[in-house]
């Protein structure tokens, strides 16, 4: 292990040098695309000139496109941050614990019950869906939190009460789509499945107003993390109620995930993944709450730009990409695992 | 003692079967027509090729059959699984068994064209058994061997990259997601009656071994090493047992679809009969799962009359509930 200076150095370079794969990230999607763009067109256009094609593209499509993935990747990474650390365990993420599943059975549900041939249109889509999603991400969070509730919450029993439930919402998703026209059952499969395409300005407000609620207070609640590290009497000798402080903080958690699922669809791995990669390269004990967020930001908008340019033509949902890359590493923390799970 | 434990053992055998009879004759007569126990004898003993004769035997006697296969199939696969991991928690559908049947399912379709059912239940069969053996290798890697955490998420992450896969190809093409949405629900009623022929091999030889291996498995609750010293041969009921999960699980999630929580809750129901000896705990395992799946298919007829709820959305209904209270109840330590 490094001394306290190197650490430190360390730990607040791995963000800085996220920060810059974000933004190149961000200019290449922002560049890239049917229409081609130059580096002086877009210049061009956020300065207020080029035609009026362009700034369609690149101001209503490309640039929200982006921006929603970011602040949407940022909020699965606290999340995930958030839970691991809450469980003490580096498997427990909002995708294990059935929250965002959760939220998917939410919009799947207005996607069958008010879709037509493949769409959802009016106020139920702009409003319903994200709005559904949501509701249905908090209340299976409440109901988890409750189920696992025995004279006080253990982060062991959470997870397993987080697997039943994630199992009956999965199958609850599924018998609904049976229930519609094979179009609609199409267009929610792409939306459980996660993906950006065709997300605009509207999507993006809710997730942005999360993030910059509940970040702060993320990262103020985030001092009594370390303490929650410890078992339950160690903590209490240290002057801090445990039950009261995990329950805010999963609730911050659950928020930001349901906001960040209700704005892309439950893009699978990033909230799972990026705080084990953030806290492996800060080479810290626990899941670093802002390296998570700008990690999982440049997990799903890379993952985005993969998904839309790779392929040629054909576009696939971004949540493909995370889950091809995220399951194996997945695999890779379980063949690591040791008897008592380590965050 | 004993004496008693074995008459209450007979005694609750004797019963299931009546509960047995009783469930597939439900199963027969209840439906979105109505047929009256005497017409449904009529149409089993001696059919005149009536209306009620017809439904009878082609469509109510099949899906009861293959009800009855696959829940004995699940709650014996269930018991050995929960046998062999000493874990309260395992259950063949949790283990990744049904993401890896649909993957080479919906690859059949996407890349190569299948379109037969008939050919659907091999390239189920074929990816319900590479998926389970890998889940268990994964989740063996570990230091500590499979513990429930490391099964669950072991089965959680294969199941997640399988289905990215599943996902990608139905989004990209219709006819695979109208033949996928159906599949993955679990369901016994509008399936091919060949089905039957084609997965009863698989299922015969499962629980074959199944039985074969209930010695070896009372021994190994031992522990290893005391099972070792009394002469038990580890590893060959190890394989033997995997074996035979992946043969029963793999024929059943091939004929119906992936139907989850019968094997995980059944054993639960039978040890409370049985204790912990295997020789008698796998075969109630298996009425008891015959008996659940007939009847949860039968409430789901009744539940949406005159139309029917799939049997795996009635049984997750049924399921999480008891998989919840099993979390709760089980002191951590033993998990």
């Amino acid at each position: 292990m490094n001394g306290p200076r190197p650490a430190r150095l360390r730990s607040a370079a791995v963000p800085a040098i996220a920060v810059g794969g974000l933004a190149i990230v961000a200019a290449l999607s922002v560049r890239i695309g049917d229409l081609p763009t130059s580096v002086g067109d877009i210049l061009r256009v956020l300065s207020g000139g080029g035609d009026e094609t362009q700034r369609y593209v690149l101001l209503a499509l490309r640039l929200p496109r982006v921006l929603i993935g970011a602040f949407a990747g940022a909020a699965f990474g606290v999340s995930g941050a958030l839970t691991q650390s809450i469980a003490r365990n580096p498997l427990a993420s909002p995708d294990v614990l059935g929250v965002t599943p959760g939220a998917a059975a939410g919009a799947v549900g207005v996607i069958v019950g008010a879709g037509e041939y493949g769409g959802v249109a009016g106020p139920a889509s702009t409003v319903g869906l994200p709005l559904a999603a949501l509701a249905g991400g908090l209340l299976t969070a409440a109901a988890i939190y409750l189920l696992a509730w025995r004279r006080g919450v253990d982060g062991y029993r959470l997870v397993l009460v987080g697997i039943g439930v994630q199992a009956f919402m999965m199958n609850l998703t599924y018998w609904l789509l049976t229930v519609g026209d094979v179009a609609d059952a199409g267009r929610a499969m792409v939306w459980i499945t996660g993906s950006l395409d065709g997300r605009g300005w509207t999507d993006a407000v809710p997730v942005a107003v999360a993030l910059c609620v509940l970040l702060p207070l993320a990262v103020i609640g985030g001092s009594a993390l370390g303490v929650l590290q410890f078992d339950e009497d160690t903590a209490r000798n240290l002057g801090v109620r445990i039950q009261l402080c995990r329950a805010a903080l999963f609730l911050v958690a659950v928020a930001l995930a349901a906001a960040a699922t209700s704005a892309v669809g439950p893009v699978s791995f990033v909230a799972l993944a990026t705080p084990q990669i953030a806290l492996r390269l800060a080479g810290v004990a626990r899941p670093p709450l802002i390296g998570s967020a700008v990690l999982g930001a440049l997990l799903v908008t890379s993952s985005d730009l993969f998904a839309r340019v790779a392929f040629g033509g054909v576009e696939v949902p971004a949540g493909v990409i995370t889950a091809v890359l995220g399951a194996p590493y997945l695999m890779f923390l379980i063949t690591r695992q040791r008897r008592k799970a380590h965050v | 003692m004993l004496a008693v434990r074995h008459r209450r053992r007979v005694a609750g055998l004797v019963v299931l079967l009546g509960c047995a009879a009783a469930a597939c004759l439900a199963s027969i007569a209840i439906g979105s027509k109505p047929i009256p126990v005497g017409a449904v004898w009529h149409g089993l003993v001696s059919p005149t090729g009536s209306e009620d004769d017809l439904i009878v035997r082609s469509l109510r006697v099949p899906r009861t059959e293959l009800a009855v296969l696959a829940g004995a199939a699940l709650g014996i696969a269930g018991s050995l699984s929960q046998g062999h991991t000493r874990n309260p928690l395992a259950d063949p559908g949790l283990l990744g068994v049904s993401s890896g049947a649909a993957l080479a399912v919906v690859t059949g379709i996407f890349a190569f064209g299948v379109t037969s059912t008939y050919d659907h239940v091999w390239l189920a069969c074929l990816g319900a058994i590479v998926a389970t053996v890998g889940v268990f290798l994964l989740s063996s890697a570990g230091r500590t061997g499979p513990t429930p955490l490391t099964l669950a998420l072991a089965g959680a992450a294969a199941a997640a990259l399988m289905q990215g896969l599943v996902s990608a190809m139905v989004v990209a093409d219709q006819q695979s997601m109208e033949i996928y949405r159906f599949w993955r629900i679990g369901a016994v009623s509008g399936r091919d009656p060949t089905v039957i022929a084609q997965v009863l091999p698989f299922l015969l030889v499962g629980a074959a071994l199944a039985m074969a291996n209930t010695a070896g498995l009372n021994a190994l609750s031992l522990g290893e090493d005391v099972a070792r010293s009394i002469g038990g041969h580890v590893l060959r009921a190890r394989l033997i047992g995997v074996a035979a999960i992946t043969l029963l699980t793999g024929g059943a999630v091939a004929a119906c679809g992936p139907i989850g929580f019968v094997g995980l809750v059944v054993p639960h129901l039978a040890r409370f009969v049985t204790g912990p000896d295997h020789r008698w705990l796998v075969p109630y395992a298996g009425l008891i799962g015959a008996v659940l799946v007939v009847a949860a298919d039968t409430v789901g007829r009744l539940l949406a009359w005159p139309g029917e709820l799939q049997v795996g959305i009635v049984l997750a209904m049924i399921g999480v509930p008891v998989f919840i209270a099993i979390v709760r109840r089980t002191r951590l330590a033993q998990l």
